[in-house]
């Protein structure tokens, strides 16, 4: 018998191309991805992007204005600091090391953070407790704070605030994980997936997970959020990335010196922080809202 | 005639509570004895927490039972042998809904048992499913929906799909008919009867409608907190009724249809 197919014209998207669906939907968001793409790029390729070297001085080109200003140069788009460095190859370097860097400590504890919360999720009794509270001392305390201690024991550094906040963001993502595997291991989908002969690690990866993306994506926003606030915040109190080094905090800091003279020096990195933020937020909240909604209609 | 299924004293007990804490309610399930043949409905009527579900589980592999053995085909299925009992012993949950994953379409969910436990390749599982799904009703196309876009009736179809795709020999119903509303539950009950005609399928199901119990099952088996007070042939209970708690079962579902009429 042939095969019978009533709807020979009809279209079935991909669980992907649904959510992007969705997603369209919030103009808001999709602007915003367009921005976090725009970082993304500037993230990989801010080398070949960068008019001149960020560390390189020039002592005949103080305090530039930026371009748009009457005593402006256009071969200097930001302007130029107090060492005559130019703003904008700064800037470029800055995003993509607070990027970049945010978002590879996030993806380092989401992967440490969701594994360890299946296991404490799949696991029953005494182990499964001993795994989900392993990091929770962490959680008392902000951040920030966590992030001084270490660097007070092992000294500044970068490398040092970036062992910091990666276990600070660790214990939330466990949490997380063992709340919703907890939650998801008592439906009856998991019960007939058992009955399937289905082992737990195949349950995990494709009953629970599946339906965990809202979750991980709100978490990987949020983290997000909390590692780029806590990286420049680091650098602007010098104890995380140190002077000469392109990183938005740090850039702040030493703007601050001339705040007065060359305002611009504090204004742009300072904006290139809130954009990074404000995107990301938006895209995580649109992507939220379109994988819950992907589900509804 | 072989049967195909077959329990003998199967027990069970369950306590309630923590195991170090003595006391605790105590379930003891059974003894229990039955037997099916290919093409034979077994029902299973009880009252709540009468232990129906419980000899569902045991029976699939959920739970394993203290003592006492299972066979099939005559030969004793072994307590952690759940490669064989999958191939052959399927389960339908009561509530499709809660059975079925929300977050992925229908065919992978129909594919997983395919994937876990035969060596069919990627088009050949596609094949499988789309066959599957008409044979229950459903057009090929079903597939690559999800559960939020189907109705209940849809749902208890494609419950009813993930349960025949492995050609199984014997299908365990837990009240499959519970949470349909009259003319979809005839509908199922309806295509169930035509698969079983088609499979040769033993079927054992759990339900609370005595009528539906009369008009498909050739078996039937009472139980009362967890014990079996009695088992036959369907019509012989109806019309003759032994146990106290079965005939006052049977006389009330005789003053409803005589109520109705």
């Amino acid at each position: 018998m042939p095969r019978l197919n009533l709807y020979q014209e009809e279209y079935y998207p991909s669980p992907i191309q649904n959510t992007w669906k969705e997603f369209k939907e919030n103009h808001a968001a999709v602007l915003s991805l367009y921005c976090v793409i725009f970082f993304i790029f500037i993230m990989i390729f801010g080398p070949f992007l960068a008019p001149y070297d960020p560390l390189q001085q020039n002592i005949d080109l103080l305090l530039v204005p930026p371009a748009w200003d009457n005593n402006g140069d256009i071969s200097y788009l930001f302007g130029t600091d107090g060492l005559g460095r130019d703003m904008l190859s700064r800037i470029i370097y800055g995003c993509r090391m607070t990027f970049g860097i945010s978002l590879v400590l996030v993806i380092i504890s989401m992967l440490i953070g969701v594994a360890l919360g299946a296991m404490a999720g799949m696991s029953k009794g005494l182990r499964s407790s001993v795994v989900n509270h392993l990091l929770d001392s962490i959680m008392a305390i902000p951040t920030l704070l966590i992030a001084i201690i270490i660097i007070a024991i092992v000294g500044t550094g970068l490398v040092n605030s970036m062992w910091a906040i990666s276990l600070a963001l660790i214990p939330q993502f466990i949490h997380q994980t063992r709340d919703i595997v907890r939650q998801k291991m008592k439906k009856e989908y998991v019960l007939a997936a058992q009955l399937d002969g289905a082992g737990k690690v195949h349950i995990f990866f494709n009953s629970i997970l599946p339906n965990m993306a809202e979750m991980l994506v709100v978490q990987v926003t949020l983290s997000l959020s909390v590692a780029i606030l806590d990286i420049s915040a680091l650098g602007f109190l010098n104890l995380g990335a140190q002077a000469p080094s392109p990183e938005l905090g740090a850039l702040l800091s030493e703007g601050l010196t001339t705040a007065y003279v060359a305002p611009w020096n504090i204004a742009i990195p300072g904006g290139a922080i809130f954009f990074m933020m404000m995107s990301i937020n938006l895209v995580g909240d649109g992507l939220r809202s379109a994988l819950r909604y992907r589900l509804l209609r | 005639m072989n049967n195909l299924l077959s329990v003998e004293n199967l027990t069970f007990e369950n306590c309630h509570g923590k195991r170090w804490q003595k006391k605790g309610t105590k379930f003891t399930l059974g003894p229990v004895n039955f037997s099916i043949q290919a093409g034979e409905t077994l029902a299973i009527v009880g009252a709540n927490g009468s232990g129906k579900s419980l000899l569902a589980k045991l029976l699939v592999g959920l739970e394993q039972p203290d003592s006492g053995s299972i066979y099939l085909n005559e030969k004793k299925l072994e307590q952690y042998d759940n490669k064989h009992r999958v191939l052959n012993i399927r389960m339908v949950f009561q509530n499709s809904n809660e059975s079925l994953n929300p977050g992925i379409t229908l065919g992978s969910i129909l594919e997983e048992p395919l994937k876990l436990n035969t060596n069919l390749g990627a088009q050949a599982r596609v094949a499988k499913v789309e066959q599957t799904l008409r044979q229950v009703g459903l057009l090929s196309e079903h597939r690559f929906f999800y559960r939020h876009m189907l109705s209940d009736g849809q749902r208890q179809r494609v419950a009813l799909a993930r349960a025949i795709i492995l050609n199984p020999q014997v299908i365990v119903a837990d009240e499959p008919f519970a949470a349909l509303d009259p003319s979809v539950r005839s509908q199922t009950v309806n295509l169930l009867l035509e698969l079983q005609r088609e499979l040769g399928l033993g079927f054992i199901f759990i339900s609370h409608n005595l009528g539906i119990v009369r008009h498909i099952s050739d078996k039937m088996l009472v139980m009362k907190q967890g014990k079996v007070v009695e088992s036959g042939k369907t019509e012989v209970i109806f019309h003759w009724p032994k146990d106290d708690y079965t005939k006052k079962l049977v006389h009330a579902h005789q003053a409803l249809i005589d109520g109705q009429g």
